[in-house]
């Protein structure tokens, strides 16, 4: 079990969130917005970075090479929690706004090339997230993140970052030009559902090397029922903006003969 | 079924019967009485991975389900007794899936253990059974004009 690397380094890596946090903040005061930038969504983001920095520095973090179900749980947060309060706090769409002409060209022109287009299609990021849980676990990989700090941060990050590409290719609400159909993202996010299923049941099953049964018991049933949570939050999210933007669909015939029967 | 507004009706109230009877499996069996268990040791890799996808698609089914409601529902084309058949056509696919193929096939656990199984699985699967044939026969009346109109039912 490795030692993090004292207060200094763990205080270094509260710096980039507290900077997130301020650059966004920063941005939503900005008079550019037009009534304003809804405060839930400032909330959302702040709660996010929260999360996210508790998996990587910080008590929790210490628990999480102890313990496996604490380890799951860290997975859990950066992964899958801080990434959905980040996706809702909608910072692209904060930053169009907000930014000069030029940066958002640029930022707009990143968003809608080849590699962003790639890795925002909900295949990729599923692969990248679920399987880079399987291959944490089930690899030799976990054991090096617990001899090794700098793997354990590498790991958290990548983690954070394909947690966060995911949840915005499944629900994301910022401006995304590939984003992709209805139907494939709910193809994509059940075989992701039942991917991290499977995963959970085989860690209850057959732990990762060292650890004890009983931990890898409360870890896979978090992993399944804590995990099951999060991944319902997704479908309503999903089927939510389908339901929504449907609703500019529907004539306003169909609407105004409420009482008349349906039009023909 | 004859018009998209049909299909539609029947494809939302399968999702939803599908979803909620797995949903009831999971709470009554898994959780309230403790019959089934979260894993037993003679579940094979392909038991693992059939259970998980229809976990996984149980609980997208009840939500997709419910959206696809409210959808036919705002523009006036539900239509109850198709609906409502679908559904219980549904729960009773789900059900005898659950008890032939997942329980029997794969062996990925049974209903109960410790007792005589053969009541257990000759009363759930005929239920199954059941449920399908009720709806079938709802969604046979459905089909006629008169439940063409969600105040009709």
């Amino acid at each position: 079990m490795h030692e993090h690397g004292g207060f200094l380094l763990e205080a270094a890596l509260f710096l980039p969130a507290l900077v997130a946090v301020a650059a966004y903040l920063f941005s939503a005061a900005s008079p550019r917005i037009a009534g304003g930038w809804p405060k839930r969504r400032s909330a959302c983001f702040i709660l996010g970075a929260i999360t996210a920095v508790s998996t990587f520095a910080g008590p929790f973090a210490s628990l999480s090479h102890q313990d496996f179900a604490a380890n799951v749980g860290a997975h859990l947060l950066a992964g899958m929690v801080a990434p959905l309060f980040l996706v809702m706090s909608r910072p692209i769409t904060l930053a169009l706004r907000t930014l000069e002409v030029l940066p958002a060209r640029r930022l707009s022109a990143l968003l809608k090339s080849k590699p962003a287009r790639v890795l925002s299609d909900p295949s990729v990021a599923a692969v990248l997230n679920v399987g880079g849980m399987w291959v944490m676990y089930r690899t030799d990989l976990y054991q090096g993140m617990q001899d090794s700090a700098l793997i354990h941060w590498l790991v958290m990050g990548h983690v954070l970052a394909a947690g966060y590409l995911f949840t915005a290719a499944m629900v994301g609400r910022d401006p995304a030009p590939h984003r992709p159909n209805h139907g494939y993202r709910c193809a994509v996010l059940v075989a992701a559902i039942a991917a991290h299923n499977v995963l959970a049941k085989s860690l209850y099953a057959m732990p990762p090397a060292r650890v004890p049964i009983g931990e890898a018991e409360t870890g896979g049933q978090l992993m399944y029922y804590a995990g099951g949570t999060v991944e319902l939050a997704l479908i309503i999210l999903l089927w939510h903006q389908w339901y929504r933007t449907g609703a500019r669909k529907v004539p306003a015939a169909v609407v105004r003969s409420s009482s008349t029967g349906p039009a023909a | 079924m004859r018009t998209p507004a049909a299909r539609r009706n029947v494809v939302s109230g399968l999702l939803f019967g599908l979803g909620v009877i797995a949903f009831l499996d999971e709470v009554v069996f898994h959780q309230l009485l403790h019959w089934h268990h979260f894993y037993d040791g003679s579940t094979t890799a392909a038991g693992l991975v059939s259970d998980g996808l229809f976990h996984a698609f149980s609980w997208f089914a009840t939500i997709a389900g419910l959206f696809l409601f409210a959808d036919l529902r705002r523009r006036h084309e539900l239509r109850r007794r198709l609906w409502a058949g679908a559904g219980l056509i549904g729960a009773g696919a789900f059900q005898l899936y659950d008890g032939l193929v997942q329980h029997k096939l794969l062996g990925l656990h049974q209903i109960r253990y410790d007792v005589d199984l053969l009541p257990y699985d000759i009363g759930w699967n005929i239920t199954a059974v059941l449920l399908m044939v009720a709806g079938a026969v709802l969604l046979f009346r459905g089909r006629s004009a008169r439940d063409s109109l969600e105040n009709d039912a």
